[in-house]
């Protein structure tokens, strides 16, 4: 009976010393900053409490962020529940459960859902150390959260259906009539809304409508960009507004669903060549903000984002001096548009495509 | 849903007083329990209001989901009635050798979730969408819930009857359709009206399909909006639809009674002569099951070979189907101790109460999931934060989607304890606790565990509430298989089906016997 009762006594202190240590940090520092900080300098496990389990949600890649859990669990002892789900599912989730949600850290494929979140205020500052790992680029001006990782929008099409030549300049082309059911996208997808937004940053609410309404009498809607690729290999139709991996990773696969498709970069700043930015953040109300912030760290830092790279993701890497996986298409060469993330309104953007019927 | 009575249960249908204040004390909670996704919905549309609910519904989206969501109700559960009316005449009525086997072999796809049949089309034919192909690949899965209690009637129907319409004259088209199909009527209304609730409760299959329904709209909203007003307002819609379905079948079904005085000499009809027509009959039926049992193997086993990587990965897969058992599990003795009662004020204390009470919890069962889990998700954020997010909401959202199922079982297992036995007991001295341990529960047993066993294998293939509400880590064969299709990861895919159907298999198994077994005379 020894063992287990020191055990227990072991636990029972923990459960008193952390939040002890929690508010004495926050006390010392005189707000949420201090925390992250101590976490966060040096990249220093120390301070961390093996003993916490992280409620992570997850709107990334569920292979992707399993890598990068597995790694920082194995570095640190810290454990991580993941509860998957998509972008603007946890975002509004995040944003109803308010402060009493059980969530500590939330990651996106797309920044749309990071800004709603945020603009709900509900995320903490990104600790200085987590944000210097990441160029200015791929951080919202706000710095509550972080870009983890990005990937670019593309028009796959088959080449049998579509010649170069024909290939539209922008994207707003699509809305031609001689595109006439020959593109189709995921309107339903967060990937999607997400280019959506930047649209509407970029060319204003007139233009994106009827650019949605020409989605919706003209075009055709898949599940999602997986869907919609091999809609596009197996010839359904001659094209697809998708984002880059999807093509890249099943490249790297069999070919089976991609194998008769190419991909088409927009390039020249248009809105589709919106590079979109995945997205990290600490929750303000996270019972564990030093574990929290360290996962965030771990996952931008070097360990983190190579792993990304050397992944089946496919999705560009973002961290300072870590090279993209070298299969893509460089980063610096798409002639993406500069867009400021906190900016892009998921809300506006939902309420244009019901307005649209596409929802 | 209009269920074969247990036989049993005419010994027991006498009138008493009223029921027990103990017993209303338990029943009055279930009913009020499982009308709370019902509840929640009315009164979250009276919070949103008229001007909140016009933008909201009366738009061209909503109308376009009206139509298809019709469309397809109607196309698919006119074929099942069509081929499960035929299928089962053909069984029954017939020359047909083999009979048992061909009912058991036409029950199959019940144990083939619709959401792989629809996997398994796809993979033979890629591409397939639309109007047309929602309507194959429902109606292949959901036909042997017109076949089976069709079947179950035209075993027990009297053949004097069509025999003294021969002697009057008429051929054998006429007497099926002037005297056979009458007596169906209720059999065939049932049916439809279970195709009919499964069809507005899909979202797999039809989703794979890419043909928008309300089901799939509500997911949509809910992926882009989560909890919102435009969400729960698609659901009430939704709501309303299948209200305006059960109501449909209850004044199709008529009061019209067809049944025979006194159970008699149970004489089985005479079967029509197939004759030269033997083999070409075989034949269709094999095609039949070819396109219904024979694409989904075949592309299940397509996949699962395809991958070198180990496609059988039992390290990720024995956690999932640990989930998986523990929440069937949880929810099957849940549903049997709540149904237990009501199954009890049921079957001992009939009377217009204990009907009413009974009948509104297969009302409110007829939500879909995606209802319930959306309104559960709703409410419990809002008022009850404690259970939002817990295994226990996940279980209460199966309970209330499937205590029918336990209910027309626990009907039968107490209909199998006749109270003369009872008051035998109690005669002899035993208390009214020893009574019902030592005598009613073990004459009840076999049927307590077919209700069981019947939640336990629908929560193993339920998608959509289990999509919304499994607590943070939680991931059943359903939401593994339906992250794989959604990646159009069909090799990781296949496992999950394989597990799905062969936990399914014992499901359609107990459905058929107790179709067979309900229309013995």
């Amino acid at each position: 009976m020894l063992i287990p009762a020191t055990t227990a006594r072991r636990r029972l202190l923990a459960m008193l010393t952390v939040p002890v240590v929690g508010i004495l940090l926050t006390a010392c520092g005189g707000g949420s900053g201090a925390t992250p900080e101590a976490a966060a300098s040096g990249g220093s496990t120390a301070a961390l409490d093996p003993n916490v389990t992280l409620v992570l949600y997850n709107a990334q890649h569920d292979t992707l962020t399993k890598e990068w859990v597995a790694a920082f669990t194995a570095k640190t002892g810290v454990k991580v529940e993941i509860r998957q789900g998509s972008d603007l599912t946890m975002a509004n989730q995040l944003v109803a459960e308010g402060s009493a949600s059980p969530a500590d850290v939330f990651l996106t494929e797309n920044s749309p859902a990071m800004s709603l979140v945020e603009n709900a205020g509900l995320f903490a500052p990104i600790a200085p150390a987590t944000l210097a790992q990441v160029p200015a680029e791929y951080v919202p001006s706000t710095r509550n959260w972080i870009g983890i990782a990005a990937r670019s929008t593309v028009l796959a099409y088959n080449p049998t259906m579509v010649t170069e030549s024909d290939l539209p300049k922008s994207i707003m082309d699509l809305q031609d009539p001689k595109w006439k059911n020959r593109y189709g996208a995921a309107p339903k997808g967060a990937d999607f809304q997400a280019i959506v937004s930047a649209m509407l940053e970029l060319k204003g609410e007139a233009a994106t409508s009827a650019w949605l309404t020409a989605l919706k009498n003209n075009g055709q809607a898949f599940s999602g960009n997986s869907a919609a690729m091999k809609a596009v290999n197996a010839g359904t139709v001659a094209s697809a507004v998708i984002y880059h991996y999807y093509w890249y990773a099943d490249q790297a696969k069999t070919k089976e669903n991609s194998k008769n498709v190419k991909l088409h970069f927009f390039g020249n700043q248009d809105p589709g060549a919106f590079v979109s930015v995945s997205g990290g953040g600490v929750l303000k109300s996270s019972k564990h903000p030093n574990e929290a912030q360290a996962l965030v760290n771990f996952i931008t830092g070097k360990e983190g984002q190579t792993i990304l790279a050397n992944g089946t993701a496919f999705e560009y890497s973002v961290g300072q001096g870590v090279a993209s996986n070298p299969a893509l298409k460089p980063l610096s060469e798409l002639g993406a548009p500069a867009v400021d993330e906190s900016k892009l309104n998921s809300q506006k953007v939902t309420q244009l495509m019901t307005t649209a019927g596409l929802l | 849903m209009p269920q074969t009575e247990p036989a049993a249960g005419a010994a027991v249908r006498r009138l008493r007083s009223l029921p027990p204040l103990r017993l209303l004390a338990l029943c009055v909670p279930v009913t009020a329990f499982a009308a709370v996704p019902l509840v929640f919905i009315t009164f979250y549309s009276y919070e949103v209001g008229w001007d909140g609910i016009r933008p909201l519904v009366f738009r061209p989206l909503i109308a376009e989901l009206l139509g298809n969501t019709l469309a397809l109700c109607g196309t698919a559960t006119g074929c099942c009635l069509v081929l499960g009316t035929a299928l089962a005449w053909i069984v029954e009525r017939t020359s047909l050798p083999w009979r048992g086997m061909w009912l058991a072999l036409l029950t199959a796809p019940l144990a083939i979730p619709a959401f792989i049949n629809s996997y398994a089309w796809i993979t033979v034919r890629p591409g397939l969408d639309g109007l047309a192909a929602s309507t194959i690949v429902t109606t292949l899965s959901y036909y042997p819930f017109v076949l089976l209690p069709v079947a179950a009637t035209l075993r027990g129907l009297d053949p004097a009857l069509e025999e003294s319409a021969r002697a009057l004259g008429s051929g054998p088209v006429r007497v099926f359709a002037r005297v056979v199909l009458p007596q169906l009527r209720t059999a065939m209304a049932g049916g439809a009206l279970l195709v009919a609730l499964h069809l507005l409760a899909e979202f797999g299959a039809i989703e794979q399909l890419r043909y928008p329904t309300f089901t799939t709209a509500i997911i949509a909203q809910y992926e882009s909006t989560f909890a919102s007003a435009a969400a729960n307002m698609l659901a009430a819609v939704l709501v309303l639809c299948c209200l305006a379905f059960v109501t449909l079948e209850v004044l199709v079904r008529g009061r019209a009674r067809t049944a025979r005085l006194g159970a008699g000499a149970a004489r089985p009809a005479v079967p029509a002569r197939l004759g030269w027509l033997t083999g070409p009959v075989i034949v269709l039926l094999l095609a039949l099951l070819g396109l219904a049992i024979g694409v989904p193997a075949y592309s299940v086993i397509h996949w699962l070979t395809y991958s070198t990587v180990g496609a059988w990965d039992l390290a990720a897969l024995l956690p999932v189907l640990g989930t998986t058992a523990k929440l069937g599990a949880l929810a099957a003795v849940a549903a049997v101790a709540i149904g237990f009662p009501m199954a009890w004020l049921a079957v001992r204390y009939r009377s217009i109460v204990s009907t009413v009470m009974e009948r509104s919890t297969y009302l409110a069962s007829s939500v879909p999931g995606v209802v319930v889990g959306l309104s559960l998700v709703t409410a419990s954020i809002r008022y009850a934060r404690p259970l939002y997010q817990t295994t226990t909401l996940a279980v209460a959202a199966y309970v209330m989607l499937f205590l029918p199922r336990a209910m027309v079982n626990l009907r039968a297992a107490i209909g199998q304890a006749p109270p003369t036995l009872d008051e035998a007991s109690r005669a002899l001295g035993r208390s009214a606790l020893a009574t019902f341990r030592r005598v009613t529960v073990p004459l009840a047993a076999p049927g307590m565990l077919s209700a069981a066993a019947l939640v336990f294998l629908a929560v193993t293939t339920e998608l959509t509430a289990t999509l919304l509400l499994a607590p943070t880590g939680t991931h059943t064969l359903a939401t593994e298989f339906w992250a794989a299709t959604a990646e159009i990861d069909y090799p990781r895919a296949a496992p999950y089906a394989v597990c799905m159907i062969a936990l399914s298999l014992p499901a359609a198994y107990l459905l058929l016997r107790q179709s067979t077994r309900g229309a013995r005379p």
